[in-house]
């Protein structure tokens, strides 16, 4: 087991949300298609309130701070909250698209000790990537970007988000993350929009696409082992944890609401009305979250792919049921190794959507 | 043995701040910005990063905080003590002086 392993463990058995994602803002200098944000401020947190819920985070334990949005950079006091961030000693990871980011801007970010930056790329071509973020020049913006990041010695990691208009692109990109010198991860994975709104679920990849990702060695390495037919699972599967979400990791939004996961929009609390760590440790809906079992699935318990399936409880919250399967995971399950999952056998039984449920803010 | 190991040479030792740290179930978790390499410290060692606030000298750290509160000699203390400094220094989380270090990273939070 790794270091960072063990760590996990010791932060999962002592409740320590080792891990924090915080959106510092949603407003956004692009428009891209399959955005589940809305984009207009409804009152983000100032810059004291958030110097103040960092103060919580370091108290509670929190070691990897994550700060998204949103375009992070849209916020004029970005570099006061990431001062102090690395003033309280977070391990500071930024996620942006890079358009406003120059030489200035990558220096600062350098002698901040930003230990990452992941910056979304969805096509080699500016046509393509262009017409995905409805900002003209901004993939011309967004490698020079990287170019000043890498110069600054910065590490940097490309986001390529797969849907159907760039699914042919994603060796491209892999190809432009090597020539800059930077990493490549790929995410197949479209989610609702805040206001419940699944039209952008029609952008996604489709299964023979999935299928033909995960079939492809220079993404997946030994395509053998990855699409290997599922173990039988054993006692520690299924009483084993879903994920990390509300169990040593949490998301946090710029209104100050906290959710287990980014894509878990279950509201849990508000650090405008809360202590974060009263939160953390007495919410009933984060109690609910870490009290889920895989052996408490209620389908998924029964079904072949249980150990190995990426089901996401927050997309299966947003089909009405955290317990419930996760359909996009029970695609993937399904095109990576063939076997229909428990939930695609009972549908092609029954049949019927289900209704999402959509992001709330606290009373 | 090089002067730098030489334990009779004083030695201050600071903080680096270019790493991330969290102190979490008495072990401190710490991370290289410049690098990415991840670290456990063991009580011990916690102990004298905690301390090393560039104005003691290592060798008051060990007598005064690591041979007070830990079951160990002088002696093994002090070569313990010098090996791990010596290693995280290595790393760039640590600086090492013969004078007195002004700029140190503060202490991080304990995990309750």
């Amino acid at each position: 087991m790794s270091l960072l392993a063990e760590m996990n463990q010791k932060a999962l058995a002592l409740g320590i949300p080792i891990s924090v994602h915080l959106d510092l803002t949603y407003r956004c200098n692009e428009r891209c298609v399959h955005c589940y944000l809305d984009h207009d401020d409804h009152g983000e947190m100032t810059t004291q309130e958030i110097r103040d819920l960092l103060v919580q985070l370091a108290d509670a334990g929190v070691f990897f701070l994550t700060l998204s949005g949103g375009e992070v950079l849209m916020r004029r006091d970005f570099f006061i909250i990431v001062e102090e961030a690395r003033r309280l000693l977070f391990n500071v990871k930024v996620k942006t698209n890079g358009v406003m980011i120059r030489g200035p801007e990558a220096a600062r970010m350098r002698d901040l000790g930003v230990e990452q930056v992941q910056i979304s790329v969805y096509s080699h071509r500016p046509e393509v990537h262009d017409a995905i973020t409805k900002l003209p020049g901004s993939l011309q913006r967004t490698i020079k970007a990287i170019q000043f990041l890498k110069t600054q010695g910065l590490k940097v990691t490309i986001a390529n988000v797969l849907m159907a208009d760039n699914l042919s692109d994603n060796m491209g990109v892999m190809d432009l993350a090597r020539e800059l010198g930077v990493f490549y991860t790929l995410d197949p994975t479209i989610t609702p929009k805040l206001d419940g709104d699944r039209s952008v679920l029609g952008l996604g990849i489709s299964g023979s696409g999935l299928q033909t990702i995960f079939h492809n060695r220079a993404l997946v390495g030994d395509v053998e082992e990855f699409c290997a037919p599922p173990p039988p699972p054993d006692e520690d599967i299924m009483e084993g944890y879903p994920c990390s979400a509300g169990h040593t990791a949490c998301y946090i939004s710029p209104y100050g609401d906290v959710f287990p996961c980014v894509q878990f929009p279950l509201p849990c609390g508000n650090v405008r009305q809360q202590e974060f760590v009263d939160i953390w440790h007495d919410s009933e809906q984060l109690r609910e979250v870490r009290s889920i079992r895989a052996k408490d699935l209620s389908v998924c318990s029964g079904c072949a792919h249980v150990g190995t399936c990426t089901r996401c409880p927050g997309l299966a919250y947003m089909e009405g049921n955290m317990r419930g399967p996760s359909s996009a995971d029970c695609e993937k399950s399904f095109q990576r190794t063939g076997i229909a999952s428990a939930n695609m056998k009972a549908r092609a039984r029954l049949g019927g959507a289900r209704h999402l449920v959509q992001i709330q803010a606290m009373a | 043995m090089s002067d730098r190991e030489c334990p009779s040479a004083e030695r201050y030792i600071a903080r680096s701040s270019a790493i991330a740290a969290r102190l979490v179930g008495g072990e401190m978790m710490i991370m290289s910005t410049a690098d990415s390499t991840f670290f456990t410290l063991n009580e011990v060692a916690t102990l004298i990063w905690q301390q090393a606030d560039g104005r003691t000298p290592l060798s008051e750290i060990v007598d005064k905080k690591i041979c007070q509160e830990f079951e160990v000699t002088p002696d093994q203390a002090r070569r313990d003590a010098e090996h791990f400094v010596n290693e995280l220094s290595q790393h760039g989380i640590l600086q090492v002086s013969e004078q007195p270090i002004i700029s140190c990273a503060p202490p991080p939070a304990e995990a309750p």
